[in-house]
């Protein structure tokens, strides 16, 4: 068997091949495993994926535990931003009221909608994705456990500290869209909490990301080649990707913004150069994509439920994907039809609308697919069905309009006003709240071994589908009559009155169709027999969980053929809990899952993750310090807790990551044996470090286009009187900095330890040193960037390197002393396959921020 | 029987009527008087009939398919609907959506051939400057104003837009769509109102904690009205008239009102605030949130902030009731 067929030349030095038959034959399938055997390694599993028991408990990093804890957060965040919005909605009941002041309104509405977007729907992704996509791929678990348990941790802190400070009466106050000048200049915390802390989980959801794409790509099941696996896990790959490239815009904004609340650099304030478009086009090229990144995975959930209650596969497979893969380009070219009101030349709204209106056609694709697929099967209409076709007849509204305000002309009317209110939630409920809600009535037998009520079920449907029409419907009319969106009060001779009041109402009936289903999931069930293993007749994977619950994901990793392997494998069930198929042990009491290769699936390798540590509840602690304490204006115990952060990963990757393993190869069974230890490309952290990179170089783009703005906004960009940045110094830092590239490159070629040594710590004094020069290119000629935002931008992407070479030196360090306590040899190299990595990206930002600080700004 | 016939029919009659009427308003999009928000309305009830039988059919087909059909439908058609009901039937709508609605763009980011206005966005009002039709806009504006806009119906007035601090948008829904107002940046737009009314207008981007009271009036005069009213618009304040509106008048110098606000023809020069030069005149106050009335007045002067939170104007609570009641008065007769 040869190597990944996707990168056969470039595989590790030295990694050792698979050895072995695969695929396996039906023989070798149908041989039976004697009792005993099977017995003994089930112990072991149990044993060794056994979830801590006491206050232990919370060091667990099995994606089952994070992933209920994490949705369960999710939730409570979404409940309490569901509770703001009631509280606006009795302010808005009746005219001229004042049961809440203006302040407090602003702050609730900025809230509701920052909570909804950053601690409600796109955790909800990452957290049911966590939750099931392993067992949609019968995998144990997710690549990098800690990774999980370090995200939740960190969205838990973020989310607790910017949610608290409603209730301290300093939360956000400038809407969720944040613009600049009015959130620049802002008085009190609000801004910074908003900004800072919101970064800190944006990092987080970037990291879980990362770890979902390695998941669909790596650690499929033997034989679930690409265009067999889930719809579901094509759906994952898409938004993650989404997230990847969306996300980093933001968070270069966030960047920039930051430095102006704190260090008055003025990217926002058009006194000194600043343009506040900037910030608008960088927050919705992050903030349309969003509304996809949050729609997709519940689309997912569907295209999982319409197959099974149609009791047929899906029809038009290939369709869907196209459509999701389309949705998620085009996505990222519609971000300005936010900002049809604000004075762009005809031309570009006309190409904005006419881009907008194109994704009528993948999602129209997507529902009729479903359509489809429900008109060839003959339909159940059981309780998550009912969910969905709730979902259809909203989005479908929602859709509808979307397809009115993204006439240029006619959202000069719109926009801003309530119509929009309602065409975002008429989106938003039925392209995310209806589908999760359906997702866990159809998963819950799954997720507890338990089932959810029925007629609570349908009570909780009906209330919730008609209090969400009563409350929204009318706001399309509430627009058209003219209310603008923001508004902590109105008049009461204009016609609005009875409009809101009947909105009023209806929140409230949404609200306890809310509340039935919360008290249906969270209600003892004690008392239920055990339902049926495969409650729904579905064909995928994850319905070959066991009865009562064992923490192992999967008995024994399957072979498989089929999208819907429980419905076209018929004995794979037997198989697989006979542990006839891979990995059916734990000799060594290590998690273990199979890493397989990305197009075609064929095994590559035996994965041992990490297992349960207090180390990610601290390294995301000192993180969250790192984050929150700037938020005060104060910096030392920040820079102190950011050190902490370092020191907490670096002793977790240490201690847990890339270990050398007692042998090269283990017996998987079914006459395979698998490397355990490879590095480069075959092995998941090397595409984890490419995938995070990739996202940084977007942010580190996003700067980039900040510069291009600034000129063709201000054709007198750069002004006269400013000094240039140093040449000489710049171009001097980009040697020392590509020499450090150079060597450390060398090293990972190199076979002997003394002299590999000797280059890493050479390398990291090039690379100290090329960061210097940088710094000096600046500070000599004395750019000041508090007097401009040319100085401005230009600082900004110096620090944006300088804080990489710091990260890139941390590295080549960590490399240095893997050397020196024999971690790392010319075998056993992955760090060093991960550092060169890093800076191959880092490389190449330090030549782009070159040319734009020191060339750049000479030539224009 | 025949009661409910007669009730069906009172209905159908009825209903649309209450339907339209429902949607009437001082602020209505829906009661549209300007050209472009007239051709904006007509859009919204071809796109909104096109959405209800969209809606209609593809919902009908899923309720069809999933509680009525039994049946099982071949893959082939199957794959017919997704290629039919998802690429070419949305193509064929959207496209010919996108060729109506696109060319009504142009008409309203065209120059006006009217008057030109400027209006500042400033927190919680707006600054209204004037120019006559065919005047230099690099020249002194012809007359300065605060919170209402007037124009005069049949022609396109130009309208320029700024902000002082933070963004913020002006929009007038019964004359046409909306455009946001940057700091540092002038954005254009123009309007054609065709009918002679008073329309309420409301600032559409968010800007800070009282962007719920930063309304105005815009007042659409006769052409003859409206050249008579600019001209007069232009003219220095009235003198007090009366014991009460001089003792007003008095007042308004020794409490340095003057320091913030303008009444051309007095010393008063200040530009912070609103000028006050033909207050009076205005059919609203403090933007649009309290009627233009002596009452009113007072109650603003005493305590601004309680009205509009976060108002940078302090409250005068230390007048007497006396004084603060000429003051008002004085304010009133600056016609």
């Amino acid at each position: 068997m040869t190597s990944d067929a996707t990168h056969p030349s470039r595989a590790g030095r030295g990694n050792p091949e698979p050895i072995g038959t695969f695929p396996p034959t039906e023989e070798m399938l149908s041989e039976p495993v004697p009792e005993e055997l099977a017995r003994a390694q089930e112990e072991r599993l149990r044993k060794t994926w056994e979830t801590p028991k006491g206050w232990r408990y919370w060091t667990a990093v099995n994606n089952s535990e994070v992933g209920v804890w994490y949705s369960l957060t999710a939730f409570g965040f979404m409940l309490l931003a569901g509770v703001l919005a009631l509280l606006m909605r009795v302010q808005l009941a009746v005219p001229d009221n004042d049961f809440l002041s203006a302040e407090t309104f602003n702050q609730f509405f900025t809230m509701h909608g920052s909570a909804m977007m950053f601690l409600f729907a796109v955790p909800m992704f990452e957290a049911v994705a966590i939750l099931i996509l392993p067992a949609f791929l019968a995998a144990r678990d997710m690549p990098f456990p800690r990774l999980s348990a370090f995200g939740f941790w960190c969205f838990v802190i973020g989310g607790v500290f910017v949610m608290g400070s409603v209730l301290f009466g300093v939360a956000p106050n400038s809407g969720w869209f944040m613009y600049p000048p009015l959130a620049t200049k802002a008085e009190g915390l609000g801004s910074d909490i908003w900004l800072l802390g919101l970064s800190f989980i944006e990092v987080a959801s970037i990291a879980a990301a990362v770890e979902l794409i390695v998941g669909v790509l790596k650690c499929r099941p033997p034989g679930m080649r690409i265009n067999v696996m889930p719809l579901y896990a094509w759906y994952v790959l898409v938004v993650g990707g989404m997230i990847l490239f969306a996300f980093p815009p933001l968070i270069a904004g966030d960047f920039l913004f930051e430095m102006e609340r704190s260090f008055d650099w003025p990217f926002f304030d058009p006194e000194r150069g600043g343009d506040p478009m900037l910030w608008q086009h960088l927050f919705w090229i992050f903030g349309h994509p969003e509304v996809y990144i949050i729609f997709l995975p519940s689309i997912a959930i569907a295209a999982m439920i319409v197959p099974t209650a149609a009791r047929r596969p899906m029809v038009g497979y290939s369709w869907i994907v196209l459509s999701a893969v389309g949705t998620g380009f085009l996505s990222f070219g519609l971000w300005v039809h936010h900002m049809f009101t604000t004075g762009l030349p005809n031309i570009s709204l006309g190409f904005f609308s006419a881009a907008s209106e194109a994704v009528v056609i993948p999602t129209g694709i997507q529902i009729f697919a479903f359509v489809a697929t429900l008109m060839v099967g003959r339909v159940r209409m059981s309780l998550p069905m009912l969910w969905i076709a709730g979902a259809l007849a909203i989005f479908t509204a929602g859709g509808l309009t979307g397809i009115m305000v993204a006439i240029a002309p006619f959202d000069w009317q719109v926009h801003d006003t309530y119509f929009i209110v309602a065409h975002l939630h008429y989106t938003l409920f039925g392209g995310m709240v209806f589908p999760v809600m359906a997702g866990v009535y159809y998963f819950y037998p799954f997720i507890r071994k338990q089932t959810m009520s029925e007629r609570l079920g349908r009570w909780s449907f009906w209330l919730t589908f008609v209090g969400f029409n009563v409350t929204f419907l009318p706001m399309h009319l509430t627009g058209l009559k003219g209310m603008p969106r923001r508004v902590f009060t109105y008049p009461g001779d204009i016609g609005w009155d009875w409009l809101n009041m009947i909105s009023t109402i209806g929140s409230f009936i949404v609200a306890a169709g809310i509340l039935v289903f919360a008290w249906d999931l969270i209600r003892p069930k004690g008392h239920q027999p055990t339902p049926p293993r495969n409650p729904w007749d579905a064909g995928t994977l994850e319905w070959t969980h066991d009865v009562p619950a064992e923490n192992w994901g999967t008995r024994s990793i399957p072979y498989v053929t089929s999208r819907y392997p429980l419905w076209d494998q018929p004995k794979l069930q037997e198989r697989l809990d006979a542990g006839r198929y891979y990995l059916p042990d734990a000799a060594e009491g290590l998690r273990e899952t199979m890493i397989t290769s990305v197009i075609d699936a064929r095994p590559l390798q035996v994965l041992r993750v990490t297992g349960p540590s207090w180390i990610t509840l601290w390294a995301a602690a000192f993180t969250g310090g790192a984050f929150i304490v700037p938020t005060f204006h104060i910096y030392w115990p920040a820079i102190l807790s950011a050190i902490l952060a370092v020191a907490c990963i670096i002793w977790w990757l240490w201690t847990s990551t890339a270990q050398i393993p007692e042998a090269e190869h283990k017996d998987v069974g079914l006459g395979l044996k698998l490397p355990i230890y490879v590095s480069g490309p075959e092995a998941p952290g090397w595409w984890g470090v490419w995938i995070t990179m990739l996202g940084d170089s977007t942010a580190f783009a996003s700067l980039v286009f900040g510069v291009f703005f600034y000129w063709t906004a201000d054709r007198s960009f750069p002004p006269e009187g400013y000094p240039f940045v140093d040449m000489g110094l710049a171009l001097g830092g980009a040697v020392l900095l590509s020499a450090s590239w150079a060597v450390n490159l060398w090293v990972r070629g190199t076979a002997r330890r003394q002299s590999a040594m000797q280059a890493l710590a050479l390398a990291m004094l090039l690379a100290i040193g090329g960061a210097a020069a940088l710094i000096a290119s600046a500070a000599l000629p004395g750019l000041d960037p508090t007097a401009h935002v040319y100085p401005a931008i230009m600082w900004a992407l110096i620090v944006w390197i300088v804080a990489h070479v710091s990260l890139g030196v941390i590295m080549q360090g960590y490399c240095l002393a893997g050397f020196a306590f024999g971690r790392i040899t010319a075998r056993y190299d992955a760090p060093l396959w991960n550092t060169c990595l890093y800076w191959h990206f880092l490389a190449l930002q330090v030549l782009v921020a070159v040319a734009m600080t020191a060339l750049l700004p000479r030539v224009l | 029987m025949g009661k409910s016939r007669g009730l069906r029919t009172f209905a159908m009659i009825l209903g649309p009527g209450v339907l339209l009427s429902a949607c009437d308003g001082p602020q209505s999009a829906l009661s549209a008087t300007g050209a472009d928000a007239i051709a904006m309305e007509g859009l919204f009830w071809v796109m909104l009939i096109g959405a209800t039988l969209i809606w209609i059919l593809i919902n009908g087909l899923i309720y069809y398919v999933t509680r009525v059909y039994t049946g099982s439908l071949s893959p082939r058609l199957a794959h017919g609907l997704i290629v039919g009901g998802g690429i070419i039937f949305p193509l064929v709508v959207v496209t010919s959506l996108l060729v109506y609605g696109l060319s009504a763009m142009p008409e309203q980011r065209a120059m006006g051939d009217g008057v030109k206005l400027r209006i500042t966005g400033e927190q919680w009002w707006w600054r209204v400057e004037y120019w006559p039709e065919g005047a230099d806009p690099a020249n002194p504006p012809v007359a300065v104003s605060a919170n209402e806009i007037r124009l005069p119906a049949g022609s396109r007035a130009e309208i320029e837009l700024t902000a002082a601090k933070v963004i913020h948008s002006f929009w007038i829904p019964a004359l046409g769509g909306k455009l946001d107002m940057f700091p540092g940046r002038v954005t254009r737009m123009s309007l054609k109102p065709l009918s002679v009314g008073v329309y309420r207008g409301q600032c559409a981007e968010f800007c800070g904690q009282s962007h719920a009271l930063m309304a105005l009036n815009a007042v659409v005069m006769e052409p003859g009205d409206f050249d008579a009213w600019l001209k007069a618009e232009a003219q220095d304040a009235a003198p007090p008239k009366g014991y009460a509106a001089t003792r007003g008048a008095e007042i308004f110098a020794q409490q340095g009102c003057g320091a913030c606000h303008a009444v051309r023809g007095t010393p008063a020069r200040g530009g912070v605030g609103p000028d006050l030069t033909h207050l009076g005149g205005r059919t609203s106050l403090a933007a649009g949130i309290l009627p233009m009335d002596r009452e009113a007045l007072m109650k603003w002067i005493l305590s601004p902030a309680s009205l509009k939170p976060g108002a940078r104007m302090p409250g005068y609570d230390h007048l007497e009731r006396e004084d603060l009641s000429a003051l008002a008065t004085y304010l009133e007769g600056l016609k």
